[in-house]
């Protein structure tokens, strides 16, 4: 057994079934006994990946290869890509609409925290294409 | 080990000639540990976290909570009534605590401690625990209610190290009441100390106690159990002895939100019954709640007054409270037991978690499992309808990996 696979929808524009596939593979790496700190992370950082395709890139797909000693989640929208990397990955900086930071997101901390929380992250964007996050968590 | 305990203790009974096997408990346990088997539901008791979810559930009353018989105060000279302060709200046309801790009295106690009074001291103490910063992670959950701790050692693992090390009210009083007897120059022999309780997850709890070296309770008596024998004692009392000595605060632990509002002013979050108690618990394991200091569940509605062991109606019981608070002399928070040192109200052992959904001690053959459970799943019509006795498709394919189900009792799938 090499790795398990498995595929998320994640709609766009629906905060509330952002979380639906970090919530499920929580519950996987639950059942395999990988222990609840690696849990804890690999549930942030995909949680915050989701809210970012919802609140910027109207939805995408969801890929995450599951082995015995790490998590690789790829993240793979169609929005508008991120036109300055460097600031887009600075604490609080967010070009977020008012609207959204009226719901309480927003707040400029999804890719930071994305990269605390990760053990490698790759990110590929290209405005106006979107944008592909590869997120990797050890397990041990 | 626990699986034992908690199966010799019968946490949740079944009466099988009521049961009819009609899957409703099954589709609603927290932690999938119902399976129809036979047309009767069955326990998996290492999971089951005493929540007193599908006693509450069953159309039939097929399901029972265990607690010991009224008789068991017998066995001892010196019977102390350790009433929970939900008792207080299961009356009609009771004005005045008294009537009810007199009440306990005539029907067969020699005194009574107020879990209430042990509540404020827990109050003050969480506050301390605060004040001196001694949490590692914000925001700390409360461990007040047995059935949210298992919860956490079961199915939220990351979880176990927010919860707040210390005792429930219960056991401080338990303990307190003790040490007023022996003060009194009691023969510590000849002193019994039975909890009232108002749900099988406080059974569970005093039974093996949980976070204690041992359990120190003598017996764990229902709050239903309790109440006809008081009905008609409260009516003959022929004085009244100033017995309540609890505050409004600890009375309002009795209902969800009390505890939390005695220790924060505006930074904490109350949520009762089960399904939006997991909903928090998804949240605080997502990091999604660090803004707040206290997290209060309780897993029955409304809190502790929602508990199956009771009478009434969580909500009248709730009103009846907060009117009895009225008559109580003062707010609370005492300081009477400051001679009392940090480790009395601390837990004597931290709880472990439990490793019940782990396919595999080795990740890599839980790995295989898991892909034959999502191959088999794959076969499965996915509608959770639980006609195979198992509460959804993903519960059944885990139970063919593990030998206990075969494909062929899924009804609904193409053949």
């Amino acid at each position: 057994m090499n790795c398990i696979h498995v595929e998320f929808e994640v709609p766009g524009n629906n905060f509330l079934s952002a979380g639906s596939a970090s919530d499920s593979v929580k519950s996987t790496l639950k059942k395999l006994g990988v222990p609840s700190s690696a849990v804890r992370r690999v549930a942030i950082a995909m949680y915050e990946a989701e809210i970012n395709m919802v609140i910027h890139a109207g939805g995408g797909r969801c890929y995450a290869d599951i082995f015995d000693d790490h998590i690789k989640i790829v993240m793979k929208d169609e929005g508008n890509g991120i036109e300055n990397l460097e600031l887009a990955m600075q604490e609080g900086y967010s070009t977020a609409s008012d609207d959204v930071r009226n719901l309480g997101f927003g707040a400029g901390m999804g890719l930071p925290n994305i990269k605390t929380y990760s053990d490698r992250l790759k990110i590929d964007t290209e405005v106006g294409k979107g944008t592909t996050l590869t997120i990797e968590v050890d397990f041990d | 080990m626990l699986d034992e305990i908690k199966s010799m203790l019968n946490t949740v009974m079944l009466d099988p000639d009521k049961c009819k096997g009609c899957i409703t408990c099954m589709k609603r346990c927290p932690t999938e540990a119902i399976r129809v088997r036979n047309g009767k539901a069955r326990v998996l008791y290492e999971r089951c976290v005493a929540c007193g979810e599908c006693v509450r559930l069953c159309p039939h009353h097929a399901k029972l909570a265990s607690f010991d018989s009224f008789d068991v105060i017998d066995g001892y000279k010196y019977k102390i009534a350790v009433p929970a302060p939900s008792l207080y709200g299961q009356f009609n046309n009771v004005d005045d605590i008294n009537v009810i801790l007199n009440g306990l009295l005539e029907i067969g106690f020699d005194d009574v401690f107020e879990v209430s009074r042990a509540a404020e001291a827990v109050t003050a103490e969480t506050k301390k625990f605060f004040k001196e910063k001694k949490y590692e992670r914000l925001p700390v959950i409360s461990t007040a209610c047995p059935a949210v701790v298992e919860l956490i050692l079961v199915r939220f693992h990351s979880l176990a190290e927010r919860l707040l090390p210390l005792k429930a009210p219960v056991d401080i009083a338990v303990r307190l009441a003790r040490e007023e007897a022996i003060a009194k120059g009691i023969p510590e022999e000849d002193i019994g100390v039975f909890f009232i309780s108002p749900c099988p997850a406080k059974v569970f709890a005093l039974k093996t106690g949980m976070g204690l070296d041992k359990p120190e309770a003598d017996g764990v008596l229902a709050i239903k159990d309790v109440y006809v024998r008081l009905l008609s004692a409260m009516k003959n009392l022929k004085e009244l002895k100033p017995l309540a000595k609890s505050g409004s605060l600890g009375l309002s632990w009795a209902s969800s939100g009390g505890e939390a509002a005695g220790v924060s002013d505006d930074k904490f979050l109350a949520a009762d019954g089960i399904e939006n108690v997991i909903n928090v618990l998804k949240e605080l394991e997502d990091d999604k709640l660090q803004y707040l200091d206290f997290v209060e569940l309780n897993a029955c509605n409304g809190g502790c007054v929602g508990g199956v062991l009771n009478v009434e109606n969580p909500f009248v019981a709730k009103a009846r409270i907060r009117a009895l608070r009225k008559s109580l002399n003062y707010t609370g928070e005492r300081s009477v037991y400051a001679d009392k040192d940090e480790w009395f109200y601390e837990w004597d052992r931290l709880p472990e978690v439990k490793d019940v959904f782990r396919l595999d001690e080795d990740r890599k053959i839980a790995m295989q499992k898991l892909a034959a459970i999502e191959s088999a799943v794959s076969t499965l019509p996915g509608l959770d309808c639980g006609a195979c006795g198992a509460p959804s498709c993903m519960a059944f394919a885990e139970d063919i990996a593990s030998g206990e189900a075969t494909m062929d009792e899924c009804v609904r799938r193409d053949k």
